[in-house]
């Protein structure tokens, strides 16, 4: 990389007597001290390279856009149409709206379920089974115990969902710390056995409900509904909440400075007595909770108030675009949460009223997610004031 | 000494496998003939996981490059009414994923495991944009008999009377073992993956040969895809390749890096898999379906979770290469 005693580029440093530490603010990221890093730049270029965490993904965004924008016109249909139609309905119309914000919620909630793990160097690729466990818990809580006051049985539900999706992270998490089995494939088979297990309790299992017409669980009693104040959802609020507590936690607590010390080395972690087996554990609990709680939501707080098959749609795996767009932060997760809720929400509108397919959707999460993960278009711009992301690959043998 | 243990166990595997022939040959044949016919797609996989983490490149991707290349092959053959046309068109797009995987991680140094996700969240989206229903083949590839191979018994109907990419799948398996460990490329491959920074005192181009190796390894997985969409079957489902591209790496851990082992460890899942079918469909036992479907991904962890510890990774697995760092 850069050599230390290198003079500072002329396009990267305009003003060389500006280079003394004093005079240039502090970057806003948290750069991490590298050796042989060059001065952070001044004008310009600086205010860009300081706020990069919220410009790559809004490049990534509008580049995916452009790129959706010529396949959209490759199939025959006007883009810019089809975009104003997509967010009009999402944000303008009240059913659009609501159908948004209901996306955010879980979103938001699998977006942090991917972010705090990134902190310690761990890709939870498991948040859809995560999810779904919780969904299913709820699910199985709120009419098994329908008797129960209906204001205890929504704490109860979420509790249960909250566990069963903590429960199912530790399955990965533990697999990780005692066999060292790599959590990138633990949680996309645990996605897939729970996927199974699911289709059985729906179908011929014990949580089946013989009167639908299809494979679904019991409906939970109208009284535990958290049927929405006008447009907005109940967890909503709870959600972002929850983003502030996890960037709260992640920032200025020391289980959140033990994470981040794991993360950024875990060998200089153990010599400082943190232990690495412990925030594993932990991070990885408390992603299958959040994740495991935006499944008691999707089930307490959307029609049919059931589980059935594709209640958890991509949800896990949008997580991890919302993760990534976010670039791990907590707070990020929330307006990243809010764009693909919106896309979501308005996917149906786009087939009824244009006729292009709501798959269009997955295309542009897909291309977005491309986009923001390439660091060649960080370096386009930043160039050597790059800020590095989390290496996860370097973990696979071990 | 270790060869002589895995001698052991082969002989002792064929010596049991010929037991079970001779007690009742339509069964056994039935039964490892499903084996092989679920394994194919695991082989193919697994050898695209063993070039590019012997290289140094760890490929979550394969999933993905699976996905791709069996919607290629398929709509390739749909459009075109041959089916020559799609496995070239599955085998070129399989070139087309590995080129992407080389070139974001070797070149852009993108972290290669949030690549291989890219690469099959891209997959999945752009399979179901484009899919369209109602679309058939001519016909799926034949099976054929290979001349004197086919008549041995058991063997021969279970791994020479099949599809050509079934037989492929078989050679490959070989040839990789023979290429990695007795020629110079291999010997080239090795040194890249575990320390890439003497093989490039030593002069051999490590960005060239690793950008090369991953590329040309998504020619298999291409494979692998058309495997799935005009050789087990004649049709494009969506995420048809539902986790093999994963159970493939689960395969190549186990089977330790080690073409060879990796074929003798996909023909296990496809044993287990094909056994779990026996029992349901003979009425033996009650187990539920979906527990059935399950078997590959419980036993994948198992199999991770003991293979641990006692298996090694290449060296370099999962390491950028910056010349002179």
């Amino acid at each position: 990389m850069a050599d230390p005693d290198r003079p500072p580029a002329k396009d990267a440093s305009p003003a060389p007597d500006a280079a003394p530490a004093p005079e240039t603010a502090p970057p806003a990221v948290p750069v991490v001290a590298e050796r042989g890093a060059p001065p952070p730049p001044t004008g310009v270029l600086g205010f860009l390279v300081r706020h990069q965490a919220i410009i790559v993904p809004l490049v990534a965004v509008v580049l995916a856009f452009a790129i959706g924008a010529i396949l959209i016109r490759a199939q025959g249909f006007n883009p810019t149409y089809a975009y104003q139609l997509l967010f009009t309905h999402s944000f303008f119309t009240e059913s659009g709206l609501l159908a948004t914000l209901q996306k955010t919620t879980p979103l938001v909630l699998v977006g942090l379920a991917v972010a705090i793990p990134l902190k310690v160097g761990l890709f939870n690729i498991g948040g859809q089974g995560q999810l779904m466990a919780g969904g299913i818990g709820a699910a199985w809580v709120g009419y098994a115990l329908r008797d129960l006051p209906a204001a205890l049985l929504v704490v109860v539900a979420i509790a249960v969902a909250v566990l069963f999706g903590a429960m199912w992270a530790s399955i990965a998490a533990l697999l990780k710390t005692t066999r060292g089995v790599h959590e990138v494939i633990s949680t996309i088979m645990l996605n897939s056995i729970a996927v199974g297990i699911i289709d059985w309790l729906i179908n011929n299992g014990p949580l089946s409900d013989p009167a639908q017409p299809f494979p679904a669980s019991h409906a939970v009693p109208e009284g535990a509904r958290l049927t929405p104040l006008g447009v907005l959802p109940w967890g909503l609020p709870v959600a972002l909440l929850l983003a502030v507590v996890v960037a709260w936690m992640l920032n200025r607590t020391t289980l959140g400075f033990e994470l981040q010390t794991v993360g950024r080395n875990k060998f200089a972690a153990g010599y400082a007595g943190i232990s690495a087996t412990k925030t594993t554990l932990i991070a990885m609990a408390m992603s299958g909770a959040l994740a495991g709680l935006a499944g008691a939501f999707e089930l307490l707080q959307i029609e049919p108030y059931r589980y059935q098959n594709g209640i958890a749609g991509s949800l896990g795996f949008d997580g991890i675009t919302i993760a990534l767009l976010a670039r791990g932060n907590p707070l990020g997760t929330i307006p990243a949460a809010v764009l693909v809720g919106a896309m979501r929400a308005g996917a149906p509108t786009l087939q009824f009223q244009v006729g292009i397919r709501p798959e269009v959707v997955d295309v542009l999460l897909a291309i977005t997610l491309l986009m923001v993960s390439l660091p060649v278009i960080a370096k386009w711009i930043f160039r050597r004031h790059t800020v590095k992301q989390t290496q996860l690959a370097g973990s696979w043998g071990a | 000494m270790r060869n002589k243990v895995w001698l052991g166990t082969a002989v002792l595997v064929l010596v049991a496998a010929y037991a079970f022939y001779f007690a009742n040959p339509n069964i056994a044949v039935s039964m490892f003939s499903n084996a092989w016919f679920l394994a194919v797609p695991l082989v193919l996989g697994a050898m695209v996981g063993v070039i590019g983490e012997r290289s140094g490149v760890v490929n979550i991707g394969i999933e993905g490059q699976m996905l791709v290349g069996a919607f290629a092959g398929f709509f390739a053959a749909a459009a075109t009414q041959s089916v020559v046309v799609g496995v070239v068109a599955g085998a070129l797009s399989g070139i087309a994923m590995g080129a992407f995987l080389a070139f974001t991680t070797v070149k852009g140094q993108l972290d290669q495991i949030i690549a291989g996700v890219v690469i099959n969240i891209v997959a999945t989206g752009i399979t179901s944009f484009y899919y369209e229903s109602g679309k058939t083949i001519p016909r799926g590839l034949p099976n054929f008999d290979v001349p004197l191979l086919s008549k041995i018994p058991l063997i021969g109907p279970v791994f020479f009377s099949d599809g050509p990419i079934a037989l492929f799948a078989l050679v490959i398996a070989l040839v990789l073992h023979f290429l990695l460990f007795k020629t110079r490329w291999g010997l080239r491959t090795r040194a890249v993956g575990e320390y890439p920074s003497a093989a490039d005192t030593a002069g051999i181009n490590v960005v060239a040969l690793r950008l090369f190796n991953v590329t040309m390894a998504g020619t298999l997985a291409g494979l692998a895809g058309t495997y799935l969409s005009m050789e087990a079957t004649s049709t494009f489902e969506r995420g048809m390749s539902s986790g093999r591209g994963f159970l493939a790496l689960a395969i190549l851990i186990f089977g330790a890096w080690r073409p060879l082992r990796a074929l003798a460890a996909a023909l296990f899942f496809g044993f287990m898999s094909a056994s779990a079918s026996q029992l349901q469909a003979s009425d033996v036992v009650n187990i539920p379906q979906q527990f059935i479907n399950l078997l590959p991904y419980v036993l994948t962890l198992v199999v991770l979770a003991a293979a641990a510890g006692r298996v090694r990774a290449p060296g370099a697995v999962g390491q950028p290469f910056v010349k002179g760092d």
